[in-house]
């Protein structure tokens, strides 16, 4: 990363990866990542990146070469419900735990605490949060609500300069995640070409598998302390099929909230037995749950939340 | 003559590091920072002009130095000052401060002395620094 060469490289001398890998956080991290988030394969390898720049980094430094901070300013793109701001509130955790921030928090904005209302506004506002978020991680959710096209006049442009300057001079101090939906974020970067070139890692995020939306129920229906029968789970491999056939589909927001209503589906079940029932019945969810649905109600392609 | 008001005062100033550290450990402790100036010197004088308002809800020192290096470019020839304010129930005060910069040219006080009835005499102090216009003090 640094432009001067050491005086006097140390050839000579070697060490070991492996034992500033066992000193670092990296493995329980990496680990705890693959366990905790379903898919986002391109997410967890640009993390393992990161953590293995990082090991290089300390290595360099106890060899004795330069070594800057690298730029972490990184844009999340992809389709609604495919974990942009699930990893973006991890990003800072993250970053922390491998030693590139400080303090390790996160805080998210968006436009209206950015933009101000009035002129002479904008600035005092963007400077008050970008304080604030010094040393951790600043969270920018539908970051291409900044900039707006139709009205030249709108402050969020100011806004707007006074991040990139912040992003240029303060790389140390600061780490930006922007995020936002794939086809907005490539017109806001082409319209602030400023942005895309000072943002090191632009992220993409992939729709999530027929598969990777069922077992991110079962990690749901896990925490919640519910079971799927395997009726139900099947009716849920049905309903994802035909969920996503239907217009609004936001990957796993969609599944989650699919969840949540056939919890209450559940419920009513049970409370319409009126009668005595098991622990078994009150944790498990059936195939009756699910199919509940509306999306199972033939051709109604009526938009759901 | 050096001006030796608030924390620290009778050590040599603080760098910018060692500011950066005191500020970590104020914000550890939950208090809010504040940055003042002002270009009279008078220990009396409490309430110091605020650059900008007090921060609250910052995790690193960085945001206050850079209030602090901005309230230095603005006012090179005054005194910069870093309070920090304690909201807990029972304290609500100001539980550290000390000054972060100060012009280059410090003249001092006067000792004037007032005579009272009977003989009494009575002592003040005046500022060299006051006996011009604010603004045009300290060149």
């Amino acid at each position: 990363m640094g432009d001067a060469a050491p005086a006097t490289p140390p050839e000579g001398r070697r060490i070991d990866l492996r034992t500033l890998y066992a000193d670092s956080e990296i493995g329980p991290l990496l680990a705890e990542l693959d366990n905790d988030l379903v898919g986002l394969e391109p997410v967890k390898r640009r993390i393992r990146e990161i953590a293995a720049f990082l090991l290089v980094t300390r290595a360099r430094e106890q060899l004795g070469f330069s070594s800057g901070a690298p730029t972490l300013h990184m844009a999340f793109t992809g389709n609604p419900g495919t974990g942009k701001t699930t990893v973006a509130l991890r990003m800072a955790g993250i970053l922390h735990r491998l030693g590139f921030i400080r303090k390790g928090h996160l805080v998210s904005v968006t436009r209206d605490d950015l933009v101000g209302q009035y002129i002479g506004h904008t600035a005092p506002k963007t400077k008050e949060i970008l304080k604030r978020a010094m040393g951790g991680v600043l969270f920018i959710d539908e970051a291409y609500y900044l900039h707006r096209p139709e009205n030249e006049k709108d402050y969020g442009q100011e806004a707007i300069e006074i991040l990139l300057q912040v992003m240029e001079n303060q790389r140390d101090d600061l780490t930006v995640i922007l995020a936002g939906y794939q086809d907005r974020m490539n017109q806001f970067f082409e319209s602030n070409p400023g942005f895309r070139s000072r943002i090191a890692h632009h992220v993409q995020f992939p729709d999530f598998a027929d598969a990777e939306l069922l077992s991110i129920v079962e990690k749901l229906a896990h925490q919640a302390e519910y079971r799927l029968s395997e009726d139900a789970r099947q009716a849920l491999r049905e309903y994802i099929v035909q969920r996503r056939q239907q217009p609004n589909f936001a990957n796993a927001r969609s599944i989650r909230n699919a969840f949540d209503r056939s919890r209450l589906r559940q419920a009513m079940r049970l409370v319409e037995i009126a009668a005595e029932i098991s622990a078994d019945d009150l944790v498990t969810i059936e195939a009756a749950d699910i199919r509940g649905s509306s999306v199972f109600a033939a051709a109604a392609p009526k938009s759901l939340p | 003559m050096r001006l030796t008001q608030g924390t620290f005062s009778y050590l040599p100033d603080l760098t910018d590091a060692q500011i950066s550290k005191q500020i970590e450990y104020a914000l550890g402790k939950g208090w809010a920072l504040g940055v003042e100036y002002t270009d009279d010197p008078h220990p009396r004088n409490t309430y110091w002009e605020m650059w900008g308002l007090p921060m609250f809800d910052l995790h690193d020192a960085a945001g206050v130095m850079q209030e602090v290096t901005a309230c230095r470019a603005a006012h090179p020839q005054k005194y910069v000052r870093i309070n920090a304010f304690d909201a807990t129930h029972g304290w609500e005060t100001v539980r550290l401060s000390f000054i972060v910069h100060r012009p280059a040219d410090e003249p001092g006080f006067k000792l004037e002395r007032t005579e009272d009835r009977g003989r009494t005499i009575r002592y003040t102090l005046h500022a060299y620094a006051t006996d011009r216009p604010p603004g045009r003090r300290y060149g």
